[in-house]
């Protein structure tokens, strides 16, 4: 079907690899957390709020550090930080949308700040595991344990749930916010509650792919999906499809090449199937070259 | 580089003489050396971040600065100096991001899923190449995050040349780029290549962002390309001295942050955005305050004019 699902197929030795549980928790959590940031990532690039995924995802470092470094739990601080700053953009914005100046500027703040934990955590905590910072940076997601797989798939599928259930009225704020809004769709709750879960998948997600990488599950698949096809339901269908098998072809390709982070196959296989859609002309460049022709 | 930094703390502590301290602080080569690369570079993103800021293309250049870190990481693999790897991913970025076509309503919104994925697939390049370098694990956080020290002599001549020819090539074409960033359909009309421009400056930002990667750490590059040029063109809309405002707030709290991270054990990059961050909010309640006040002196001319 995809580039991603043949290389998955062609990779050698993978079915030996669900017997592992460790590889069965990867795959679980795995597969819940692409399909909710493909859901996610479709809208974020239609309502072109890609930077605010990319602000999103450095601030769930921060936000994983600073529970570190006072001692809560890794998860609190992942989803309390992201939460929080998705309502502080959609507060600063008019419409539910922040300026993309604000919103860098407050994010490098938020980075600054966590280097700030960083420190505080290895340096305070010197007996802790120096490396949390990179673990939390760049994910690691063969190490989950059968509790936090479970909890990853029920919140991942839990996000999936809400974005379908407001998928409606949110296609129709992002494509036309002015006449939703005169038809009487709350479009400044949608913001709102949009940017949550987009901050709730990035928290998700950071386990997964690590709070630097999320950007390429939020918006290879979609960006793919918005080359293929014009028409919203189908596209939305089909970058969760991608991203589930893009997801599925990294962690393939990371069992059977072992040097190989996970993070970098996932990435890897979905910036490949987003390449591959440059290859052809577009539905919606050609739409847009004959009504300017 | 740790034992330097324990060094550092073990020969001097915060005093009450604070000229016996900057004495005490440039006693040290490396900390001239940071001090020097620090200007450098902050003079080049100042300058810079104006244009950015003012082109709205904060996302391309946060991209073209945090790939920065594959292209260290990739060098530091291949055995080469980690200022080539900067260099030469943060410029190969800039041309596939301006490579991407755009023009018309969709432009915006593929140009935006393609800067992410750049984006985030170097970032996981990186994160390869550190895999396969075995060792580096501490220098990934200097990486990301900044670290002032050991910064050679070396280094900063290439800073200094690099700053020059980006800021040589940036006056050329500033005063079209201005009008290309302000108005592309007018300057388009009037005969300016827009489009060329365009991918000019995203390479001339991709060459600050690899210069000043290399002092604040990847991560943070964008802080001092962003902040002080938002608090500078919050202040005054005039461009000649917004450029001028935005290069003294970057090189300000750049000496700043070097100083306090060097009587501290926190990292540069921190103390850098924390007070970028503060010239801005206070700039934009500075701003906020006066036009609040110039609303309420002219009330009746604005409602005359309104109206």
């Amino acid at each position: 079907m995809t580039p991603g699902a043949t290389v998955l197929l062609a990779a050698p030795g993978w079915a030996p690899a669900l017997g592992h549980p460790f590889f069965q928790h990867a795959l679980l959590a795995g597969t819940a957390i692409a399909a909710a940031a493909g859901l996610v990532g479709y809208f974020l690039v239609l309502r072109a709020q890609v930077f605010t995924g990319d602000a999103l995802s450095h601030v769930a470092f921060t936000g994983a550090l600073a529970a570190l470094a006072l001692g809560a739990s890794l998860r609190i601080g992942l989803y309390a930080g992201t939460i929080a700053f998705a309502l502080l953009l959609g507060v600063l914005g008019r419409r539910g949308r922040a300026d993309d100046v604000v919103i860098g500027n407050v994010f490098s703040w938020i980075l600054g700040l966590g280097a700030f934990f960083l420190t505080l955590y290895t340096t305070s905590r010197s007996a802790g595991n120096g490396n949390a910072g990179v673990g939390v940076l760049f994910g690691s997601i063969f190490g989950l344990s059968s509790g936090q797989a479970l909890a990853a798939a029920l919140v991942g599928a839990g996000i999936c749930a809400a974005v379908l259930f407001v998928a409606r009225p949110l296609l129709f704020a992002s494509v036309d916010e002015a006449v939703a809004a005169a038809r009487g769709v709350p479009v400044r709750v949608l913001g709102f509650g949009f940017l949550a879960l987009v901050g709730a998948c990035a928290a998700e997600a950071t386990q997964a792919v690590g709070s630097l990488l999320i950007l390429g599950l939020l918006a290879a698949p979609a960006g793919a999906a918005h080359r293929m096809t014009a028409r919203p339901y189908r596209a939305l269908a089909l970058s969760a499809a991608l991203a589930v098998a893009e997801m599925w072809a990294g962690l393939g390709m990371s069992y059977a090449v072992p040097r190989m982070p996970p993070s970098f196959g996932i990435l890897a296989a979905a910036t490949a199937v987003y390449a591959a859609t440059f290859l052809r002309d577009p539905p919606g460049r050609r739409r847009t070259a004959a009504a300017a022709g | 580089m740790i034992t330097l930094l324990q060094l550092a703390d073990a020969a001097t502590g915060w005093s009450w003489n604070p000229a016996e301290d900057l004495r005490q602080m440039w006693a040290f080569p490396f900390m001239v050396n940071a001090f020097r690369a620090g200007t450098i570079v902050a003079v080049t993103a100042g300058v810079m971040g104006w244009f950015m800021v003012l082109r709205r293309q904060s996302f391309a250049g946060h991209t073209l600065a945090t790939v920065g870190f594959p292209g260290a990481s990739g060098a530091v693999l291949v055995g080469v100096s980690a200022t080539y790897g900067y260099f030469a991913f943060c410029v190969a970025a800039a041309l596939v991001i301006a490579a991407v076509p755009r023009g018309g309503r969709d432009g915006g919104v593929q140009e935006s899923a393609l800067t992410g994925t750049i984006q985030a697939f170097l970032l996981a390049c990186g994160f390869l190449f550190t895999a396969l370098y075995k060792g580096l694990l501490g220098g990934t956080t200097s990486l990301l995050f900044g670290s002032f020290l050991g910064i050679t002599t070396t280094q900063v001549w290439v800073l200094l040349a690099v700053a020059v020819v980006v800021l040589g090539a940036l006056a050329a074409i500033g005063r079209p780029l201005l009008f290309a960033s302000v108005d592309p359909d007018v300057a388009a009309a009037r005969g300016v290549p827009v489009q060329l421009l365009s991918t000019a400056f995203l390479v001339l930002l991709g060459a600050a962002a690899a210069g000043t990667s290399q002092i604040t750490g990847t991560l943070l590059v964008f802080a001092l390309l962003v902040m002080p040029a938002a608090t500078a063109q919050s202040l005054t809309a005039r461009p000649g001295l917004g450029l001028a405002l935005s290069a003294a707030v970057a090189v300000a709290v750049t000496w700043l942050g070097l100083t306090v991270a060097y009587f501290t054990p926190y990292p540069i990059g921190f103390w850098v955005t924390t007070f970028a961050f503060g010239c801005h909010v206070l700039a934009r309640l500075g701003a906020f305050a006066a036009g609040r006040l110039q609303a309420r002196s002219a009330a009746p001319l604005t409602a005359g004019g309104a109206a």
